[in-house]
Protein backbone atom coordinates (compact mmCIF):
# COMPACT_ATOMS: atom_id res chain seq x y z
CA UNK A 1 0.00 0.00 0.00
CA UNK A 2 1.35 3.54 -0.59
CA UNK A 3 1.22 6.54 1.02
CA UNK A 4 1.66 10.11 0.14
CA UNK A 5 3.75 11.82 3.17
CA UNK A 6 2.64 15.64 3.14
CA UNK A 7 5.82 17.10 3.82
CA UNK A 8 8.51 14.78 1.90
CA UNK A 9 6.40 15.13 -0.80
CA UNK A 10 7.40 11.66 -2.38
CA UNK A 11 4.98 8.09 -1.94
CA UNK A 12 6.42 5.81 -0.32
CA UNK A 13 5.25 1.86 0.92
CA UNK A 14 3.68 1.93 4.11
CA UNK A 15 4.26 -1.83 5.30
CA UNK A 16 8.20 -1.19 4.26
CA UNK A 17 7.82 1.97 6.84
CA UNK A 18 6.12 -0.73 9.41
CA UNK A 19 8.53 -3.14 8.98
CA UNK A 20 11.97 -0.41 9.12
CA UNK A 21 10.24 0.96 12.17
CA UNK A 22 9.52 -2.47 13.88
CA UNK A 23 13.63 -3.56 13.09
CA UNK A 24 14.89 -0.15 15.03
CA UNK A 25 12.49 -0.30 17.80
CA UNK A 26 13.53 -4.23 18.84
CA UNK A 27 16.93 -2.60 18.60
CA UNK A 28 15.95 -0.06 20.96
CA UNK A 29 14.53 -2.31 23.27
CA UNK A 30 17.13 -4.74 23.28
CA UNK A 31 20.42 -2.24 23.56
CA UNK A 32 19.21 1.34 24.59
CA UNK A 33 20.23 2.73 21.86
CA UNK A 34 17.61 4.95 19.76
CA UNK A 35 17.80 3.37 16.51
CA UNK A 36 18.49 6.71 14.42
CA UNK A 37 22.00 5.77 13.00
CA UNK A 38 20.16 2.81 11.59
CA UNK A 39 16.97 4.66 10.29
CA UNK A 40 18.24 7.55 9.01
CA UNK A 41 20.71 5.67 6.61
CA UNK A 42 17.37 3.57 5.39
CA UNK A 43 14.86 6.25 4.88
CA UNK A 44 17.93 7.80 2.30
CA UNK A 45 17.77 4.85 1.00
CA UNK A 46 14.37 4.87 0.02
CA UNK A 47 14.00 8.14 -1.47
CA UNK A 48 12.87 10.27 1.46
CA UNK A 49 14.75 13.81 1.34
CA UNK A 50 17.69 14.15 3.94
CA UNK A 51 16.44 16.99 5.77
CA UNK A 52 13.14 15.20 6.45
CA UNK A 53 14.77 11.58 7.47
CA UNK A 54 16.82 13.09 9.77
CA UNK A 55 14.70 15.51 11.50
CA UNK A 56 11.28 12.57 11.10
CA UNK A 57 13.56 10.24 12.37
CA UNK A 58 14.11 11.93 15.59
CA UNK A 59 10.13 11.92 16.29
CA UNK A 60 10.44 8.58 15.56
CA UNK A 61 13.48 7.76 17.98
CA UNK A 62 11.37 9.48 20.86
CA UNK A 63 8.46 7.35 20.56
CA UNK A 64 10.45 3.86 20.79
CA UNK A 65 12.40 5.03 23.27
CA UNK A 66 9.44 5.99 25.36
CA UNK A 67 8.37 2.94 25.00
CA UNK A 68 11.01 1.45 25.43
CA UNK A 69 11.52 3.46 29.03
CA UNK A 70 8.39 2.31 30.56
CA UNK A 71 9.21 -0.64 30.02
CA UNK A 72 12.66 -0.11 31.81
CA UNK A 73 10.78 1.69 34.72
CA UNK A 74 8.59 -0.87 35.53
CA UNK A 75 11.95 -3.37 35.87
CA UNK A 76 13.45 -0.71 37.85
CA UNK A 77 16.13 -0.31 35.50
CA UNK A 78 16.53 3.59 35.57
CA UNK A 79 19.04 5.49 37.55
CA UNK A 80 16.52 8.84 37.50
CA UNK A 81 19.11 11.20 39.34
CA UNK A 82 22.02 9.97 36.53
CA UNK A 83 19.17 10.29 34.01
CA UNK A 84 18.26 13.84 34.89
CA UNK A 85 22.03 14.86 35.23
CA UNK A 86 23.01 13.56 31.36
CA UNK A 87 19.99 15.31 30.67
CA UNK A 88 20.76 18.49 31.14
CA UNK A 89 24.12 17.96 29.82
CA UNK A 90 22.62 16.69 26.71
CA UNK A 91 20.39 19.32 26.15
CA UNK A 92 23.11 21.87 26.34
CA UNK A 93 24.99 20.04 24.37
CA UNK A 94 22.53 19.66 21.23
CA UNK A 95 22.12 23.54 21.42
CA UNK A 96 25.69 23.76 20.73
CA UNK A 97 25.53 20.82 18.46
CA UNK A 98 22.75 22.68 16.33
CA UNK A 99 24.32 26.18 15.97
CA UNK A 100 27.47 24.12 14.89
CA UNK A 101 26.32 22.24 12.45
CA UNK A 102 24.57 24.99 10.50
CA UNK A 103 27.96 26.87 10.84
CA UNK A 104 29.29 24.25 8.93
CA UNK A 105 26.56 23.71 6.43
CA UNK A 106 27.22 27.20 5.28
CA UNK A 107 31.00 26.28 5.02
CA UNK A 108 30.13 23.40 2.82
CA UNK A 109 30.94 19.59 3.39
CA UNK A 110 28.77 18.86 5.84
CA UNK A 111 27.59 15.89 4.38
CA UNK A 112 31.17 14.22 4.99
CA UNK A 113 31.61 15.43 7.77
CA UNK A 114 28.45 13.76 8.95
CA UNK A 115 30.12 10.86 7.42
CA UNK A 116 33.31 10.66 9.00
CA UNK A 117 31.76 11.58 12.19
CA UNK A 118 29.98 7.98 11.78
CA UNK A 119 32.53 6.25 10.59
CA UNK A 120 35.23 7.30 13.14
CA UNK A 121 32.59 7.06 16.10
CA UNK A 122 31.13 4.12 14.70
CA UNK A 123 34.39 2.10 14.59
CA UNK A 124 35.92 3.02 17.82
CA UNK A 125 32.83 2.64 20.03
CA UNK A 126 32.24 -0.65 18.04
CA UNK A 127 35.82 -2.14 18.17
CA UNK A 128 36.01 -1.23 21.64
CA UNK A 129 33.12 -2.82 22.93
CA UNK A 130 33.98 -6.25 20.60
CA UNK A 131 36.74 -6.42 22.17
CA UNK A 132 35.91 -5.55 26.17
CA UNK A 133 32.87 -7.71 26.02
CA UNK A 134 34.41 -11.21 23.96
CA UNK A 135 36.92 -10.75 26.56
CA UNK A 136 34.57 -10.87 29.34
CA UNK A 137 32.55 -14.00 28.25
CA UNK A 138 36.09 -15.42 27.82
CA UNK A 139 36.60 -14.17 31.56
CA UNK A 140 33.05 -15.53 32.62
CA UNK A 141 34.09 -18.80 30.91
CA UNK A 142 37.22 -19.34 32.53
CA UNK A 143 35.95 -18.56 36.07
CA UNK A 144 37.36 -15.72 37.05
CA UNK A 145 35.69 -13.37 38.94
CA UNK A 146 34.64 -9.93 36.86
CA UNK A 147 36.91 -6.89 38.21
CA UNK A 148 34.70 -3.94 38.71
CA UNK A 149 35.13 -0.39 39.42
CA UNK A 150 38.57 0.58 39.11
CA UNK A 151 39.23 3.62 40.56
CA UNK A 152 40.16 5.78 37.91
CA UNK A 153 40.10 9.88 37.75
CA UNK A 154 36.63 9.76 37.65
CA UNK A 155 36.38 8.75 40.95
CA UNK A 156 38.78 11.94 42.53
CA UNK A 157 36.65 14.85 41.14
CA UNK A 158 34.66 17.40 43.50
CA UNK A 159 30.56 17.42 43.62
CA UNK A 160 29.89 13.98 44.36
CA UNK A 161 26.46 12.62 44.80
CA UNK A 162 25.38 8.89 45.67
CA UNK A 163 23.59 7.35 42.18
CA UNK A 164 21.94 4.65 44.30
CA UNK A 165 20.76 2.43 41.78
CA UNK A 166 23.87 2.33 39.71
CA UNK A 167 25.57 1.78 43.27
CA UNK A 168 28.03 4.60 42.53
CA UNK A 169 29.33 7.87 44.33
CA UNK A 170 31.14 9.75 41.67
CA UNK A 171 31.28 13.41 41.20
CA UNK A 172 28.13 14.87 38.58
CA UNK A 173 31.17 16.42 36.74
CA UNK A 174 31.41 13.30 34.39
CA UNK A 175 28.09 12.53 33.60
CA UNK A 176 27.37 16.12 32.34
CA UNK A 177 30.49 15.79 30.13
CA UNK A 178 29.19 12.81 28.66
CA UNK A 179 25.93 13.99 28.28
CA UNK A 180 27.20 17.14 26.49
CA UNK A 181 29.52 15.57 24.03
CA UNK A 182 26.44 13.18 23.10
CA UNK A 183 23.97 15.71 23.02
CA UNK A 184 26.61 17.95 20.53
CA UNK A 185 26.85 14.84 18.39
CA UNK A 186 23.18 13.99 18.15
CA UNK A 187 23.15 17.17 16.26
CA UNK A 188 25.66 16.76 14.14
CA UNK A 189 24.37 13.01 13.20
CA UNK A 190 20.80 13.08 13.93
CA UNK A 191 20.92 10.62 16.17
CA UNK A 192 19.68 9.86 19.57
CA UNK A 193 23.45 8.95 20.38
CA UNK A 194 22.59 5.96 22.60
CA UNK A 195 25.57 3.83 20.81
CA UNK A 196 28.56 6.55 21.95
CA UNK A 197 26.39 7.55 25.34
CA UNK A 198 26.18 3.27 26.29
CA UNK A 199 29.66 2.81 26.29
CA UNK A 200 30.54 5.58 27.93
CA UNK A 201 28.54 4.83 30.95
CA UNK A 202 29.58 1.37 31.60
CA UNK A 203 33.28 2.22 30.54
CA UNK A 204 33.85 5.57 31.86
CA UNK A 205 31.05 5.83 34.62
CA UNK A 206 31.36 2.33 35.42
CA UNK A 207 27.54 2.15 35.86
CA UNK A 208 25.86 -1.93 35.12
CA UNK A 209 24.58 -2.76 31.83
CA UNK A 210 21.15 -2.88 33.29
CA UNK A 211 20.68 0.17 34.26
CA UNK A 212 22.60 1.96 31.70
CA UNK A 213 20.40 0.78 28.96
CA UNK A 214 17.62 2.38 30.62
CA UNK A 215 19.15 5.62 31.81
CA UNK A 216 20.62 6.08 28.19
CA UNK A 217 16.88 5.72 27.06
CA UNK A 218 15.62 8.88 29.41
CA UNK A 219 18.58 11.14 28.10
CA UNK A 220 17.52 10.00 24.41
CA UNK A 221 13.77 10.94 25.00
CA UNK A 222 14.61 14.31 26.31
CA UNK A 223 17.88 15.42 23.46
CA UNK A 224 15.15 14.00 20.69
CA UNK A 225 12.05 15.70 21.74
CA UNK A 226 14.43 18.62 21.67
CA UNK A 227 15.44 17.96 18.63
CA UNK A 228 12.26 17.57 17.13
CA UNK A 229 11.15 20.57 18.16
CA UNK A 230 14.02 22.87 16.66
CA UNK A 231 13.58 20.52 13.48
CA UNK A 232 9.54 21.19 13.44
CA UNK A 233 9.85 24.91 14.24
CA UNK A 234 12.96 26.26 11.94
CA UNK A 235 12.85 24.10 9.26
CA UNK A 236 9.09 22.61 8.88
CA UNK A 237 10.85 19.02 8.08
CA UNK A 238 9.47 16.41 10.92
CA UNK A 239 6.72 14.55 8.46
CA UNK A 240 3.74 13.42 10.42
CA UNK A 241 2.59 10.85 8.31
CA UNK A 242 6.13 9.16 7.99
CA UNK A 243 6.67 9.26 11.24
CA UNK A 244 3.61 7.73 12.90
CA UNK A 245 4.06 4.70 10.06
CA UNK A 246 7.52 4.41 11.46
CA UNK A 247 6.28 4.63 15.11
CA UNK A 248 3.76 2.24 14.90
CA UNK A 249 6.28 -0.07 13.97
CA UNK A 250 8.35 1.16 16.35
CA UNK A 251 6.76 0.70 19.69
CA UNK A 252 5.62 -2.50 19.05
CA UNK A 253 9.19 -3.47 18.21
CA UNK A 254 10.55 -1.76 21.46
CA UNK A 255 8.26 -3.69 23.82
CA UNK A 256 9.01 -7.20 21.59
CA UNK A 257 13.08 -6.08 21.86
CA UNK A 258 12.53 -4.99 25.64
CA UNK A 259 11.88 -8.79 26.61
CA UNK A 260 14.49 -10.36 24.33
CA UNK A 261 16.84 -8.01 26.12
CA UNK A 262 15.55 -9.16 29.67
CA UNK A 263 16.29 -12.97 28.48
CA UNK A 264 20.21 -12.10 27.36
CA UNK A 265 23.63 -11.89 29.33
CA UNK A 266 24.78 -8.12 29.21
CA UNK A 267 28.24 -9.77 27.56
CA UNK A 268 25.95 -10.67 25.01
CA UNK A 269 23.87 -8.17 24.33
CA UNK A 270 27.44 -5.91 23.90
CA UNK A 271 28.81 -8.51 21.40
CA UNK A 272 25.84 -8.11 19.66
CA UNK A 273 25.84 -4.01 20.00
CA UNK A 274 28.96 -4.08 18.97
CA UNK A 275 28.77 -6.27 15.74
CA UNK A 276 25.43 -4.49 14.87
CA UNK A 277 27.39 -0.62 14.89
CA UNK A 278 30.92 -1.95 13.19
CA UNK A 279 28.07 -3.47 10.44
CA UNK A 280 27.07 0.13 10.13
CA UNK A 281 30.08 1.49 10.31
CA UNK A 282 31.69 -0.75 7.92
CA UNK A 283 29.00 -0.25 4.90
CA UNK A 284 28.89 3.73 5.63
CA UNK A 285 33.05 3.68 5.07
CA UNK A 286 32.94 1.40 1.96
CA UNK A 287 30.44 3.91 0.69
CA UNK A 288 33.00 6.53 0.92
CA UNK A 289 35.71 4.68 -0.62
CA UNK A 290 34.04 2.74 -3.58
CA UNK A 291 33.62 4.59 -6.86
CA UNK A 292 29.81 5.47 -6.48
CA UNK A 293 27.60 4.65 -9.66
CA UNK A 294 26.38 7.95 -10.27
CA UNK A 295 28.77 10.71 -9.58
CA UNK A 296 26.23 13.24 -9.52
CA UNK A 297 23.10 14.24 -7.56
CA UNK A 298 20.56 16.22 -7.32
CA UNK A 299 18.91 18.91 -4.83
CA UNK A 300 16.02 20.92 -4.90
CA UNK A 301 16.23 23.47 -3.14
CA UNK A 302 13.43 25.79 -2.56
CA UNK A 303 10.48 26.74 -4.42
CA UNK A 304 10.51 29.96 -7.00
CA UNK B 1 -1.60 39.76 -59.97
CA UNK B 2 1.91 38.77 -57.80
CA UNK B 3 1.67 42.59 -56.39
CA UNK B 4 -2.20 41.84 -55.23
CA UNK B 5 -1.28 38.26 -53.21
CA UNK B 6 1.45 39.71 -51.89
CA UNK B 7 -1.11 42.85 -50.44
CA UNK B 8 -3.52 40.33 -49.23
CA UNK B 9 -0.53 38.28 -47.27
CA UNK B 10 0.62 41.62 -45.79
CA UNK B 11 -2.69 42.22 -44.51
CA UNK B 12 -3.00 38.57 -42.76
CA UNK B 13 0.12 38.81 -41.00
CA UNK B 14 -1.31 42.17 -40.00
CA UNK B 15 -4.27 40.40 -38.43
CA UNK B 16 -3.29 39.88 -34.61
CA UNK B 17 -2.30 36.16 -33.56
CA UNK B 18 -4.94 36.59 -30.39
CA UNK B 19 -7.68 36.38 -33.44
CA UNK B 20 -6.59 33.02 -33.82
CA UNK B 21 -6.70 33.95 -37.47
CA UNK B 22 -3.64 30.60 -38.26
CA UNK B 23 -5.92 28.17 -40.81
CA UNK B 24 -5.48 25.29 -38.44
CA UNK B 25 -6.14 25.45 -35.06
CA UNK B 26 -6.08 23.29 -31.90
CA UNK B 27 -9.36 22.53 -29.28
CA UNK B 28 -8.43 20.69 -26.56
CA UNK B 29 -9.91 18.58 -23.93
CA UNK B 30 -8.26 17.41 -20.00
CA UNK B 31 -9.52 14.37 -18.91
CA UNK B 32 -8.97 16.56 -15.49
CA UNK B 33 -7.71 19.86 -14.93
CA UNK B 34 -6.97 19.04 -11.20
CA UNK B 35 -5.27 16.62 -9.54
CA UNK B 36 -5.86 16.00 -6.15
CA UNK B 37 -2.83 14.42 -3.73
CA UNK B 38 -4.69 12.84 -0.86
CA UNK B 39 -3.12 10.45 1.26
CA UNK B 40 -3.23 7.17 -0.67
CA UNK B 41 -2.23 9.05 -3.85
CA UNK B 42 -0.03 6.54 -6.09
CA UNK B 43 0.01 8.63 -9.33
CA UNK B 44 -2.43 9.59 -12.10
CA UNK B 45 -2.85 9.09 -15.62
CA UNK B 46 -3.86 12.76 -17.40
CA UNK B 47 -5.63 12.28 -20.76
CA UNK B 48 -4.83 14.78 -23.12
CA UNK B 49 -7.11 15.15 -26.53
CA UNK B 50 -7.95 17.38 -28.94
CA UNK B 51 -9.18 17.94 -32.43
CA UNK B 52 -7.53 20.20 -34.78
CA UNK B 53 -9.85 22.72 -36.50
CA UNK B 54 -9.40 23.80 -39.79
CA UNK B 55 -12.03 25.33 -42.71
CA UNK B 56 -10.65 23.25 -45.63
CA UNK B 57 -8.79 19.99 -46.31
CA UNK B 58 -5.12 19.84 -44.35
CA UNK B 59 -2.96 22.37 -46.11
CA UNK B 60 0.66 21.38 -47.48
CA UNK B 61 1.91 18.10 -48.68
CA UNK B 62 3.82 17.82 -45.62
CA UNK B 63 2.26 16.14 -42.63
CA UNK B 64 1.09 17.95 -39.73
CA UNK B 65 2.37 16.69 -36.59
CA UNK B 66 1.52 17.07 -32.46
CA UNK B 67 3.34 17.68 -29.46
CA UNK B 68 2.29 17.60 -25.91
CA UNK B 69 4.68 18.83 -22.97
CA UNK B 70 3.68 18.69 -19.33
CA UNK B 71 6.14 20.55 -16.97
CA UNK B 72 5.91 20.23 -13.34
CA UNK B 73 6.68 23.90 -11.29
CA UNK B 74 10.04 25.01 -11.70
CA UNK B 75 12.49 24.72 -8.76
CA UNK B 76 16.27 25.81 -8.01
CA UNK B 77 18.40 22.63 -7.90
CA UNK B 78 21.86 22.02 -7.05
CA UNK B 79 23.86 19.69 -8.72
CA UNK B 80 26.78 17.96 -6.85
CA UNK B 81 29.62 15.79 -8.07
CA UNK B 82 31.81 13.69 -6.49
CA UNK B 83 35.45 12.95 -7.03
CA UNK B 84 38.26 11.35 -5.16
CA UNK B 85 40.37 12.93 -2.37
CA UNK B 86 42.77 11.13 -0.82
CA UNK B 87 41.04 7.90 -1.30
CA UNK B 88 37.49 9.29 -0.51
CA UNK B 89 34.72 9.97 -3.05
CA UNK B 90 33.38 13.26 -2.12
CA UNK B 91 31.51 16.11 -3.07
CA UNK B 92 33.72 18.46 -4.96
CA UNK B 93 32.08 20.49 -7.58
CA UNK B 94 28.55 21.73 -7.21
CA UNK B 95 26.25 24.14 -9.88
CA UNK B 96 23.05 25.49 -9.43
CA UNK B 97 20.82 24.92 -11.87
CA UNK B 98 18.26 28.28 -11.58
CA UNK B 99 15.24 26.74 -12.42
CA UNK B 100 14.56 22.60 -13.48
CA UNK B 101 10.99 21.45 -13.48
CA UNK B 102 9.75 19.15 -11.19
CA UNK B 103 8.71 16.92 -13.91
CA UNK B 104 8.64 17.08 -17.45
CA UNK B 105 7.14 14.90 -19.89
CA UNK B 106 7.36 15.42 -23.84
CA UNK B 107 5.03 13.29 -25.97
CA UNK B 108 5.41 13.49 -29.70
CA UNK B 109 3.53 11.78 -33.24
CA UNK B 110 6.72 10.66 -34.44
CA UNK B 111 10.51 10.93 -33.67
CA UNK B 112 11.32 14.68 -32.61
CA UNK B 113 14.27 15.47 -34.53
CA UNK B 114 11.37 14.93 -37.55
CA UNK B 115 8.29 16.70 -35.74
CA UNK B 116 10.82 19.80 -34.86
CA UNK B 117 13.24 22.00 -36.03
CA UNK B 118 16.11 23.15 -33.26
CA UNK B 119 15.29 26.94 -34.08
CA UNK B 120 11.60 26.15 -33.07
CA UNK B 121 12.38 24.14 -30.32
CA UNK B 122 14.82 27.26 -29.25
CA UNK B 123 11.92 29.33 -29.67
CA UNK B 124 9.26 27.17 -27.84
CA UNK B 125 11.61 25.22 -25.42
CA UNK B 126 10.34 22.35 -25.79
CA UNK B 127 12.81 19.59 -25.48
CA UNK B 128 14.04 18.56 -21.31
CA UNK B 129 17.03 19.74 -21.94
CA UNK B 130 15.77 22.90 -23.40
CA UNK B 131 12.77 23.39 -20.59
CA UNK B 132 15.83 23.59 -18.10
CA UNK B 133 17.19 26.81 -17.36
CA UNK B 134 20.90 27.55 -16.22
CA UNK B 135 22.59 30.91 -16.78
CA UNK B 136 25.49 32.21 -15.08
CA UNK B 137 27.02 29.11 -13.60
CA UNK B 138 30.73 29.77 -13.05
CA UNK B 139 31.27 26.31 -13.29
CA UNK B 140 33.16 25.87 -16.82
CA UNK B 141 31.64 22.35 -17.51
CA UNK B 142 28.03 23.27 -16.80
CA UNK B 143 26.27 21.15 -19.33
CA UNK B 144 27.86 18.15 -17.91
CA UNK B 145 25.85 19.20 -14.31
CA UNK B 146 22.47 19.85 -16.76
CA UNK B 147 22.90 16.26 -18.14
CA UNK B 148 23.72 14.60 -14.91
CA UNK B 149 20.74 16.20 -13.58
CA UNK B 150 18.22 14.83 -16.73
CA UNK B 151 19.68 11.51 -16.24
CA UNK B 152 18.79 11.54 -12.74
CA UNK B 153 15.49 12.55 -13.18
CA UNK B 154 14.93 10.34 -16.06
CA UNK B 155 15.84 7.20 -13.92
CA UNK B 156 13.23 8.40 -11.18
CA UNK B 157 10.76 8.46 -13.50
CA UNK B 158 10.20 12.66 -13.87
CA UNK B 159 11.22 13.00 -16.98
CA UNK B 160 10.18 11.70 -19.93
CA UNK B 161 10.59 11.77 -23.76
CA UNK B 162 7.44 9.64 -25.49
CA UNK B 163 8.02 9.66 -28.94
CA UNK B 164 5.85 8.24 -31.17
CA UNK B 165 3.12 8.11 -28.11
CA UNK B 166 0.66 10.10 -29.48
CA UNK B 167 -2.20 8.86 -31.07
CA UNK B 168 -3.39 11.16 -34.04
CA UNK B 169 -6.09 10.24 -36.60
CA UNK B 170 -6.61 11.80 -40.16
CA UNK B 171 -4.59 14.80 -38.74
CA UNK B 172 -7.39 15.80 -37.24
CA UNK B 173 -7.68 13.79 -33.66
CA UNK B 174 -5.14 13.22 -30.82
CA UNK B 175 -4.90 11.85 -27.96
CA UNK B 176 -2.23 10.55 -25.50
CA UNK B 177 -2.29 9.72 -22.10
CA UNK B 178 0.47 10.95 -19.72
CA UNK B 179 0.66 8.86 -16.44
CA UNK B 180 2.10 11.65 -13.55
CA UNK B 181 4.55 9.48 -11.05
CA UNK B 182 3.19 9.37 -6.89
CA UNK B 183 6.51 11.70 -6.33
CA UNK B 184 4.78 14.91 -7.12
CA UNK B 185 5.28 18.19 -5.98
CA UNK B 186 2.50 20.52 -5.67
CA UNK B 187 1.97 23.36 -7.77
CA UNK B 188 0.22 24.22 -11.72
CA UNK B 189 1.73 21.78 -14.28
CA UNK B 190 1.47 23.78 -17.23
CA UNK B 191 0.61 21.48 -20.34
CA UNK B 192 1.41 22.73 -23.97
CA UNK B 193 0.46 21.25 -26.96
CA UNK B 194 2.14 22.87 -30.34
CA UNK B 195 1.22 21.40 -34.12
CA UNK B 196 4.12 21.40 -36.72
CA UNK B 197 4.02 21.13 -39.94
CA UNK B 198 7.81 20.48 -41.76
CA UNK B 199 9.77 20.96 -37.89
CA UNK B 200 7.48 24.16 -37.70
CA UNK B 201 4.90 25.49 -35.05
CA UNK B 202 1.68 26.47 -36.97
CA UNK B 203 -0.37 26.62 -33.90
CA UNK B 204 -0.02 26.15 -29.82
CA UNK B 205 -2.47 25.96 -27.44
CA UNK B 206 -1.89 26.01 -23.08
CA UNK B 207 -4.08 24.90 -20.75
CA UNK B 208 -2.94 24.46 -16.71
CA UNK B 209 -3.23 21.09 -14.71
CA UNK B 210 -3.52 22.04 -10.86
CA UNK B 211 -1.93 19.38 -8.65
CA UNK B 212 -2.90 20.05 -5.06
CA UNK B 213 -3.04 18.41 -1.70
CA UNK B 214 -6.31 17.70 -0.41
CA UNK B 215 -7.74 16.42 3.18
CA UNK B 216 -5.42 15.62 5.90
CA UNK B 217 -2.75 15.91 3.64
CA UNK B 218 -3.38 19.54 3.07
CA UNK B 219 -4.01 20.39 7.03
CA UNK B 220 -0.83 18.85 8.41
CA UNK B 221 1.55 20.63 5.48
CA UNK B 222 -0.73 24.00 6.33
CA UNK B 223 -0.28 23.28 9.97
CA UNK B 224 4.00 22.47 9.71
CA UNK B 225 4.18 26.11 7.73
CA UNK B 226 1.68 28.29 9.11
CA UNK B 227 1.66 27.06 13.25
CA UNK B 228 4.76 25.17 13.59
CA UNK B 229 4.88 25.05 17.64
CA UNK B 230 1.48 23.62 17.33
CA UNK B 231 3.16 20.69 14.85
CA UNK B 232 5.79 20.26 17.17
CA UNK B 233 3.42 19.88 19.81
CA UNK B 234 1.60 17.25 17.94
CA UNK B 235 3.90 15.40 17.35
CA UNK B 236 5.64 15.00 20.51
CA UNK B 237 1.94 14.04 21.80
CA UNK B 238 1.71 11.64 19.13
CA UNK B 239 5.14 9.96 20.20
CA UNK B 240 4.41 10.06 23.60
CA UNK B 241 0.92 8.44 23.20
CA UNK B 242 2.48 5.79 20.75
CA UNK B 243 5.31 4.76 23.11
CA UNK B 244 2.71 5.27 25.76
CA UNK B 245 0.09 2.96 24.21
CA UNK B 246 2.08 0.56 23.34
CA UNK B 247 3.62 -0.05 26.67
CA UNK B 248 0.25 -0.37 28.45
CA UNK B 249 -1.13 -2.89 25.28
CA UNK B 250 2.19 -5.17 26.60
CA UNK B 251 1.44 -5.19 29.89
CA UNK B 252 -2.25 -6.18 29.33
CA UNK B 253 -1.06 -9.09 26.51
CA UNK B 254 1.43 -10.51 29.40
CA UNK B 255 -1.45 -11.01 31.81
Amino acid sequence: MLLYLPIAEVSVNAFLLFGIGGLVGVLSGMFGVGGGFLITPLLFLIGVPPAVAVATSANQVMASSFSALLGHLRRRNVDMPMGLVLVAGGLVGSAAGVALFNWLKQAGQVDLLVKLCYVVFLGTVGGLMLVESLRAILRARAGVPPTRRRHNWVHNLPLKVKFRVSGLYISVIPPVMVGMLVGVLAAIMGVGGGFIMVPAMIYLLGMPTKVVIGTSLLQILFVTAFTTILHAVTNQTVDLVLALLLILGGVIGAQIGTRIGARMKAEQLRVFLALLVLAVCLQLAVGLVLRPSELYSAEREGAL
Amino acid sequence: MTGALRLVLALLALVPTGARAQAEQIVLGLSANEVAITAVFDGSDILIFGAVKRDGPPLGPAPLEVIITVSGPLTPVTVRRKARVWGLWLNTAAALIDAAPSFYAVATTGPLDQVLTQTEDLRQSITIPRAIRSVGNSVTDSADFTEALIRIRAGQGLYRIMQGEIDFTEETLFRTQISLPANLIEGEYDTRIFLTRNGLVVDRYEAKIDVRKVGIERWLFNLAHQHPPAYAALALALAIAAGWGASAAFQVLRR
